[in-house]
């Protein structure tokens, strides 16, 4: 059930079109992440539906509730919509203590004291910050002033919560820790999250759904991680989320070759139809995907081979392309480190391909 | 259905919050109008026409007067002596205190700030007691021991005065370099060490040449501080007739006895003057806007000190002998002549008395203007600290259409000397618009809220920046309207700014001479005025006990100041 | 064998402060760094990998302990010696990059040579010959202001290595950068390396940047030497658990040693997979490296899937072992959905004893310096 749906959304800034007919509907109690790099639009959509920006035309719905409409004139201010918001800088008051802070929003609405403070302890005892009830941001870490933020989300509304890029400003290691203490707080209580995020990583760690948008504002792809990491629906997703090489294929004497600049190489794997048909083709690869196999007809030379610990990351060069190649230490240790300099076989698993683009483009 | 209707009455709100940004608004550019563009529209409509017709008579016949041309050079002269030996002065203290390893350097640091806190007519007038050519107690000392026939030092000289307003104006410098060497990344020259240059090479190739915007600015602050200057040529010039520009407008004023073609005089003069200035002031901005270079330190590391070795106790010596020249000296004089029984007498306990003081507390008159100088000090301190919030609020959050002309006009007055601020005030408000606040403290009350407006802007436009949007938006979402939202977030987190606004207000204006010495009335003197008066009247002790309450006053403002800031909750 | 470049005997530096008492900043630090060599210092933020960096420029004097460079001793506490940094021959590259923003790129890099007074022609020729090794040519006249994080940095090396200095030191030099480039530059230090022959001391707190610049590397901890290897050792066999988790993702199990079977601590029943080292006491701590832990259907450990992350390049899994959850790394083709029943078995794990808590305090403490 969807528990908000964006319908068509337009937006612009001046000349700008930001968002154009732009429609997403949020299933209820799961966590779903919008992808996007910056700037294609994603914390403008956010702003809408908090009511911080006012779109041009379209309706936004809260179980069912009508937030915005441009056709009914309708636009229920900010203070009005109840929805839990977790910005990227915290946007924890730093005159307020921790209490005072999440305690804010029940104030607003006229909750009874005792009834306020029941519910600061009982939040807090989730975010685990209930020994810094009485201090103040400027005495916690930026981890923790991020959990008062949710914590002071989570009075705001239990039911539908908006983290734009909450992580960001946190070093790698607190980033996964938080990242898990998300998860476990819907789990906990089954709220709804809307997770904005340009981290794709952060993505897949975290949502139920995930819904990619393009530079230019185009919502491309829905789909849970697998969907999206083995079956990305154009070339953008499948460069957006990993480390990717391309080479071109054309299609010569009715079968595709592998182009490497001078030499054509017979393509070994089966191209689908419906993709291929004779038209010149990229091939994608991840650079994990690419194992070295002495009895490849893909030669190529291994330019720089750099141990990582956990891989070992190669370059190599076949024709006059180069490709990078990943290889775990673990198949290192079982089909042994290529030295630079040497020559290798190449077999490729998992190829994707997409209609050629002009190269530089 | 009644969603629906409850989401048109929400919607319907939404308009008030509209008319709240664009009441507040409105207010900023009616009360700039009023307060910054009447008076400067005078001067100049009053220097260019005679009953209602232009004319440049009046400004050709000032300019071809030997008396204007010799006070225009005069202040000239001054502006760029002050100007080259306080930057040099700066830059070395800077560097001594700041990099060297001489002792008690952070003590010593703030100890030097203090002329900044202190009116330098204050130090002008003891200067005068010590060293004036006819009766200084230093002249008469060194007449008497080396039996000299004559005066051996003189401070009523245009040497004087560049001497004296160089020991005030020269922190300045001192203040910002301190700060960029602060700020300057240690590796900048630890670099230049690994290419191999030695200690000095590098203060002089790459210290001295990073810090190089820092000293301009502070060199070109005094300039156009010392340009519009009044108080120290006031009090050493006048009796040997050394006019500068400001100094020559008072005069003009004084002399004409309030006359309007005095007026009209000094109207003119104030264009000179403002002409003189903003030339400095259009450098100024070219040597500001060719920008700074980017010096800050990335990592957090101590930079390596200068071992000054053998240098280390004379240059120690120096600095101290330094701050017992600009500080101790002057302020002691003030205070031991506020104790003498009569002007001349030698300083020694015999001859102390409390009388001055007993006078200066009885004296209706001296009362007065204490009381007065509070009254104007805390009601320009309180309106222009709320109205540069307002303007600041406007400027920063709302950004309206003419933010940049309301920017402007805020920050104008202050580049104005005060001189010619005094003269605009007294053509807008004596009554040519029909309202006369002439000999009111109205009228002195308006121009210190027009010349300290920009300092509370500047202040709380600085805290409004670092004010996230995202801290009020949060509110908004948490259930605040846009008035709770700025009631309970916005204020509170720049009030701690509001409050050091109100400060940087409330003590030049406890302090001021140069804008109320040509507004007072009778019943309207200051503080400034009021010494300045009795030192005319040749009052020097009763003058000095009235300079000893204003600077113990100064103290304990700038104690209280010191502790608020300490710990402040906020931004 | 090749020639010591670098050395250090003993080094120690003490520091006073106010709020935290004696610091021992850098203890009795003893390497050698040979002719040629890529070494790097390796640590988290305190262990004193800047002290010792600094004192081998000669920023620092030393409490104890001597320092050589290229056989001559250039700080000594025993004979009270200290040779300046502008004596020490040496090239620097910082952090913040410290290219002087007064002087535009041709000046930047002719200043140690005009300091050096080599004359006007000679001081063109080798400023161009720097800046062409570091991709600068044609920006002479521009200033560093107007010039990306990258060149900037670039500008620096070319100043350090205009002089053709033995010895290179890089504080960081990578960190301000954005993590393409800082691959790039990577590649193309290690390539001026190779033409001008210079040894390199690298600092850094980020284990896959020392590993893949380095011949030889020092982990140090809390002011003392860990291990010095090269980065394959250092990271198949760290000699403790510290080295263990700073080198790489690791997963630390507690395991109870009983009849010459490892058990989960707080499963007793079920004893893992693995051959138990000799002489191992009651508590041991088994550490793995997540993508060397075998994932399958049975022959093992038995557990289930507790999560399961899905990323492009491999599976992340969390199962429960006894009280304590492991991580597991596995390709995509090892799939298991959540909830599914799996077994583990650990490949060449190391064994560790159960970690002094006092360390783990001590490294807090020195974290607020």
């Amino acid at each position: 059930m969807a528990y908000v749906r964006f319908e068509n959304i337009s937006f612009s800034y001046g000349d700008n079109q930001v968002l154009k007919d732009f429609s997403l509907s949020l299933p209820k109690n799961e966590i779903m992440c919008l992808v996007g790099p910056s700037g294609c639009g994603k914390t403008t959509l956010v702003r809408c539906l908090l009511g911080l920006s006012r779109p041009d035309q379209g309706e936004i719905y809260v179980d069912d509730v009508c937030m915005f409409s441009s056709k009914r004139r309708i636009n229920v201010p900010a203070e009005r919509r109840g929805i839990g918001i977790v910005f990227q800088d915290y946007a924890v008051w730093p005159h307020l203590t921790v209490k005072e802070n999440i305690a804010y929003p029940l104030r607003k609405r006229r909750v009874k004291r005792e009834e306020i403070a029941r519910r600061v302890q009982n939040v807090l005892k989730q975010v685990s910050m209930s020994e810094y009830i009485n201090h103040l941001p400027s005495q916690l870490s930026g981890g923790q002033q991020q959990r008062v933020a949710i914590a002071r989300a989570l009075m705001s509304s239990d039911s539908l919560i908006v983290l734009d890029e909450p992580i960001t400003n946190l070093d790698a290691k607190l980033r996964d820790q938080m990242l898990n203490e998300i998860r476990e707080l819907q789990r906990n209580i089954g709220t709804t999250i809307f997770y904005i995020t340009h981290d794709q990583r952060a993505a897949l760690h975290l949502g139920d759904q995930l819904a990619i948008m393009d530079p230019q504002g185009e919502l491309v792809q829905i789909g849970t991680d697998e969907d999206i990491i083995l079956r990305p629906k154009n070339r953008f997703i499948f460069e957006f989320i990993g480390v990717t090489n391309f080479l071109p294929l054309k299609f010569i004497d009715s079968a595709y070759h592998l182009d490497l600049g001078g030499q054509m190489v017979p393509w070994p794997e089966e191209v689908p139809p419906e993709v291929g048909g004779g038209l010149p083709l990229d091939m994608g690869i991840r650079p994990n995907d690419i194992t070295f196999d002495g009895a490849s007809p893909i030669r190529a030379r291994v330019r720089r081979s750099v141990f990582l610990g956990s891989e070992y990351d190669y370059f190599v060069q076949a024709g006059d392309r180069e490709l990078r190649v990943q290889q775990s230490t673990l198949d290192a240790t079982l089909v042994g480190v290529a030295k630079e300099g040497s020559e290798v076989g190449l077999r490729f698993l998992n190829p994707h391909y997409y209609p050629a683009v002009a190269r530089g483009a | 259905m009644i969603n629906l209707r409850k989401n048109r009455d929400l919607a319907a709100m939404e308009g008030r919050r509209f008319s709240l940004d664009g009441m507040m608004t409105g207010l900023s550019f009616v009360l700039l109008l009023v307060i910054v563009v009447t008076p400067i529209f005078m001067i100049v409509y009053h220097a260019f026409f005679y009953e209602g017709k232009f004319t440049l008579d009046l400004i050709v016949d000032q300019l071809t007067r030997d008396t204007t041309i010799a006070s225009m050079w005069n202040t000239i002269k001054i502006g760029a002596l002050v100007t080259v030996f306080g930057t040099i002065m700066g830059v070395f203290y800077a560097w001594l205190l700041g990099r060297s390893n001489i002792p008690g350097k952070k003590l010593m640091r703030s100890l030097f700030t203090i002329p900044y806190m202190f009116p330098p007519f204050l130090g002008a007038m003891a200067w005068d007691l010590l060293l004036n050519g006819r009766s200084g107690y230093l002249n008469r000392w060194l007449m008497q021991t080396f039996n000299l026939s004559s005066a051996p030092l003189n401070i009523n000289t245009i040497w004087g005065i560049v001497f004296v307003e160089i020991s005030y104006y020269f922190p300045f410098v001192f203040m910002q370099v301190v700060s960029a060497l602060e700020r300057m990344d240690p590796t900048l020259e630890e670099s230049a060490r690994i290419a191999g240059a030695r200690q000095g090479k590098v203060i002089w190739k790459i210290t001295l040449p990073l810090v190089t915007p820092a000293i301009s600015a502070g060199a070109l602050q005094i300039l156009i501080s010392s340009l519009a200057h009044f108080g120290v040529p006031a009090i050493l010039g006048f009796s040997q007739g050394i006019f500068t520009l400001p100094t020559r407008i008072y005069s003009v004023i004084a002399r004409s006895g309030g006359s309007f073609e005095g007026i009209r005089q000094a109207a003119a003069l104030s264009i000179l003057l403002v002409a003189v200035v903003s030339l400095a002031l259009w450098v100024q901005k070219k040597v500001l806007s060719s920008g700074g270079y980017d010096i800050i330190k990335g990592k957090s590391m101590r930079p390596t000190l200068i071992n000054l070795r053998g240098a280390r106790i004379p240059l120690f010596v120096l600095a101290l002998s330094t701050l017992v020249v600009i500080v101790v000296v002057p302020l002691g004089m003030i205070f031991l002549v506020g104790l003498v029984r009569a002007y001349g007498l030698p300083l020694i306990p015999a001859n102390f008395t409390l009388a001055n003081y007993q006078r200066i507390f009885t004296t209706s008159g001296t009362l007065a203007s204490i009381k007065n100088s509070l009254v104007l000090s805390i009601s320009a301190g309180i309106i222009s600290m709320l109205l540069g919030t307002l303007i600041a609020y406007v400027v920063q959050k709302i950004k309206p259409k003419g933010t940049g002309a309301l920017e402007i006009l805020s920050v104008l007055p202050y580049s104005i000397p005060g001189t010619v601020l005094a003269i605009g005030v007294i053509l807008a408000w004596s009554g040519s618009l029909r309202i006369n606040l002439y000999n009111t403290l109205w009228i002195i009350l308006i121009a210190y809220i027009a010349r300290y407006l920009s300092f509370s802007m500047k202040t709380s436009s600085a805290a409004l920046l670092q004010v996230h949007p995202s801290l009020e938006e949060a509110a908004r979402t948490c259930g605040a309207s846009h008035t709770e939202s700025l009631k309970d977030i916005t204020l509170p987190l720049i009030r701690p700014a509001m409050v050091s606004g109100f400060f940087l207000i409330f003590l030049p204006a406890m302090r001021e001479v140069t804008t109320s010495v040509l507004l007072y009335g009778p019943y309207t003197r200051t503080l400034g005025v009021q010494i300045y008066s009795l030192r005319d009247a040749g009052m020097m002790p009763q003058a000095s006990a009235l300079g000893s309450v204003a600077i113990v006053l100064i103290i304990i403002i700038n104690a209280v100041v010191n502790t608020l800031n300490k710990d402040r909750r906020g931004v | 064998m090749a020639q010591v470049q670098v050395q250090l005997k003993h080094v120690t530096k003490r520091f006073v402060t106010k709020t935290l008492g004696d610091v021992v900043a850098v203890d009795d630090f003893n390497f050698e760094v040979y002719e040629g060599e890529c070494f790097s210092i390796l640590g988290p933020s305190g262990c004193g990998k800047t002290t010792a960096l600094r004192m081998i420029a000669g920023f620092e004097d030393l409490t104890e302990g001597e320092i050589y460079l290229s056989g001559r001793p250039v700080s000594s506490s025993r004979s009270n010696l200290y040779v300046p940094p502008e004596e020490r021959d040496l090239g620097m590259v910082f952090q913040a990059f410290a290219v002087w923003p007064h002087k535009n790129v041709f000046e930047n890099v002719a200043f140690p040579l005009r300091i050096k007074k080599v004359n006007r022609s000679e001081i063109e020729r080798r400023v161009a010959e720097a800046l062409r090794h570091t991709s600068l040519t044609g920006l002479e006249r521009v200033f560093p202001s107007d010039l990306s994080g990258g060149q900037q940095q670039r500008i620096a090396l070319a100043r350090s290595i205009v002089t053709n200095p033995k010895v290179m030191l890089l504080d960081e030099p990578l960190s301000n950068l954005d993590p393409q480039l800082r691959e790039t530059m990577r590649f193309e230090l290690k390539e001026l390396q190779r033409k001008f022959g210079f040894t390199i001391i690298f600092v850094t707190h980020d284990q896959s940047e020392a590993m893949a610049i380095s011949d030889r590397m020092l982990v140090a901890d809390m002011g003392k030497i860990m291990q010095i290897d090269t980065p394959e050792n250092l990271y198949n066999k760290p000699i403790n658990r510290f080295v263990h988790s700073f080198l790489g993702e690791s997963t630390f199990l507690k395991v109870i040693i009983r009849d010459g079977q490892a058990y989960p601590e707080g499963d007793l029943e079920h004893p893992l997979d693995v051959p138990v080292p000799q002489g191992a006491d009651r508590e041991m701590i088994m550490a793995s490296r997540p993508n060397a832990i075998e994932l399958g259907a049975a022959g093992g450990y038995q557990t289930h899937i507790q999560t399961r992350i899905f990323l492009t390049d491999r599976t992340e899994y969390v199962v429960p072992i006894g009280n304590q959850t492991l991580k597991v790394q596995t390709p995509h083709r090892i799939t298991f959905s959540q909830g599914e029943s799996c077994s583990v078995r650990f490949v060449e794990p190391m064994w560790y004893p159960v970690e002094d808590e006092d360390a783990e305090k001590e490294r807090q403490r020195r974290q607020l310096i």
